[in-house]
């Protein structure tokens, strides 16, 4: 037993590996601090040539008036920002209700036997159904449709039906990115689940999914940046949402800066985002790199 | 009459098979299959590559589902329809080739989901359980660790540890030292020797010969589907009757992987 108590030892003094030390470390961060300082002019230099370039072109004054009037965007800027509330609130409400049903369509989608044939076919049919239509279409049918039937107690309220469109319509695309995750958990970790005594489910809850949501948290943030910017389109609906503020603001003003504004907000939430996303799908390949065998 | 364990009386043997078929398409894999495994004997199922020996462990934990005959687990037949799959997995341990460890829970998790999820064990009494298990097999110190951080060898231990935290009946191993690199074997043949001591019942698919001819009390030699031959190992590996054994094993002495 004493060969078999005492296993190889831990393998961290081969991960890590050893920077460079004495002449050769100073020579590397002198050389680093150069290209730093160099990029930094490169890029003034090049923005200042740009800015003169643009400035001095000939329609600049109209461009300046139309869309970056300073009064204008003093005054409408609280408003647009204020709207923009209702995106946020439109955007968080879909985003957990679409986490829900694009998971429930995928594991709908995978379960076994010919009993449940209607059920996958009923998935499979709703992915691609939700997967073919234009967005727009989507939010038109319900937003004006439903309310039009004139129905006892069905509800008015826009907003209902603008979660309503994003969520279905969403929840398709969402569904196939939790599909391809549990298609990526090799086959040999559902027999190890099953054969120590585990359902069907439970190797599902515990085994399958847990690994198969990790591998797509980067697409799942792709789609939500998606679902951010189409947000707008439910303000065809009657939303008073963020692109409805700024077309009002536009309008009242003669000038397009209102949009420059509506633009200015998605550019700050979204690029983090987008960001984020990249973080996460470079960490996902360290990690892949280092569990490989 | 002595009874062990579950009340079973000790004559009912562990597993008891009886003409086994198996087929993927038109690829016939068992053909015929007779096998039974007394309790606390150790079995060793040797053959080449595709002669079925996988295949017929992953028949018996009813991984995959048998076109004809019959297996019994301990007297209660397992194979016809309608039995409860789950319960009888409980009862049978298998350990793979490719650890198969679950890569998102640390070693003691790894250890104690199927107790804690399939038995109801509390959590504590599971950890309890499973840290007495990993202790006397050389891993105390690793219950914290992600599979990732574990050699081949920890890796595999782990996976024995975790078949038996379900107090199996019956353990099948599917040539569990194949894909660990050659410092790494022994380790791993160490805990299923010790396994063997304990009197733990256990099916072996292994191409360690010299291991099968050491643990096993007896040794089947697999050939296209069927068991061609099966004796103590002595007999097996110096006077195998069959003219396929004599040439399977030739082929492995002159591998180097047994000594004539």
């Amino acid at each position: 037993m004493a060969g078999l108590l005492s296993g190889p030892g831990d393998s961290g003094d081969l991960i890590g590996v050893r920077g460079p030390s004495g002449p050769r470390l100073v020579h590397e961060r002198r050389s680093a601090v150069r290209s730093t300082a160099v990029a930094a002019i490169s890029t003034v230099v090049f923005l200042a040539v740009i800015t003169l370039i643009v400035v001095n072109s000939p329609g600049w004054s109209a461009v300046q008036r139309s869309f970056f009037d300073g009064e204008v965007f003093a005054e409408s800027w609280p408003v647009i920002v204020k709207a923009f509330w209702i995106n946020v609130q439109l955007f968080l409400v879909s985003e957990v209700l679409i986490l829900t049903l694009g998971l429930v369509v995928a594991v709908l989608r995978s379960v076994p036997g010919p009993v449940l044939f209607p059920v996958r076919a009923l998935a499979t049919i709703y992915a691609d159904v939700f997967r073919a239509l234009p967005g727009l279409l989507v939010i038109y049918i319900l937003g004006f449709g439903i309310p039009a039937l004139g129905l006892a107690g069905v509800p008015v309220d826009p907003f209902l039906y603008a979660v309503l469109a994003l969520t279905l319509i969403y929840s398709a695309y969402v569904s196939e990115v939790y599909r391809a995750g549990i298609d990526s958990v090799h086959p040999s970790q559902e027999a190890a689940a099953r054969s120590l005594g585990l359902t069907r489910f439970q190797a599902l809850r515990h085994v399958i999914l847990p690994q198969a949501v990790r591998r797509v948290v980067p697409p799942l943030l792709n789609d939500f940046i998606g679902l951010q910017k189409d947000t707008v389109l439910v303000s065809y609906i009657g939303v008073v949402e963020i692109f409805r503020q700024s077309q009002i603001r536009s309008a009242a003003t003669f000038n397009f800066t209102p949009y420059l504004v509506t633009a200015l907000v998605f550019l700050v939430v979204t690029i983090p985002l987008a960001r984020l996303t990249d973080v996460l799908i470079a960490r996902d390949r360290r990690r892949g790199a280092a569990s490989a065998r | 009459m002595t009874t062990i364990g579950g009340g079973v009386p000790a004559t009912v043997p562990a597993v008891a098979i009886e003409g086994l078929y198996k087929s993927f398409g038109k690829l016939e894999v068992l053909r015929g299959i007779d096998l039974s495994v007394d309790r606390h004997e150790v079995v060793c199922l040797i053959g080449a590559s595709g002669s079925g020996k996988s295949t017929l462990l992953r028949c018996i934990n009813l991984l995959e589902p048998i076109d004809a005959g019959r297996i019994t687990i301990g007297g209660d037949e397992i194979s016809k329809p309608g039995v409860d799959v789950n319960k009888i997995r409980r009862r049978i341990g298998i350990v793979f080739q490719a650890f198969n460890l679950f890569p998102h829970m640390s070693v003691i998790d790894n250890v104690t989901l199927a107790p804690r999820k399939v038995l109801r064990t509390p959590p504590d009494e599971a950890a309890s359980q499973a840290t007495a298990l990993l202790t006397r097999f050389g891993l105390a110190d690793k219950q914290a660790e992600f599979p990732d951080r574990l050699s081949g060898g920890q890796q595999q231990r782990v996976a024995i540890v975790r078949a038996l935290a379900m107090h199996p009946d019956l353990l099948l191993l599917d040539e569990i030292t194949s894909a660990l690199d050659p410092e790494l074997v022994a380790e791993v043949l160490g805990v299923v020797r010790e396994l063997a001591t304990g009197g733990m019942t256990m099916l072996i698919a292994t191409h360690e010969m010299g291991f099968a001819r050491d643990i096993a009390n007896r040794v089947c030699f697999l050939d296209a589907g069927r068991i061609l031959e099966e004796g103590p190992p002595e007999r097996i590996f110096r006077q195998p009757t069959e003219a396929r054994t004599r040439q399977f094993l030739d082929r492995v002495i002159a591998a180097g992987r047994l000594e004539a």
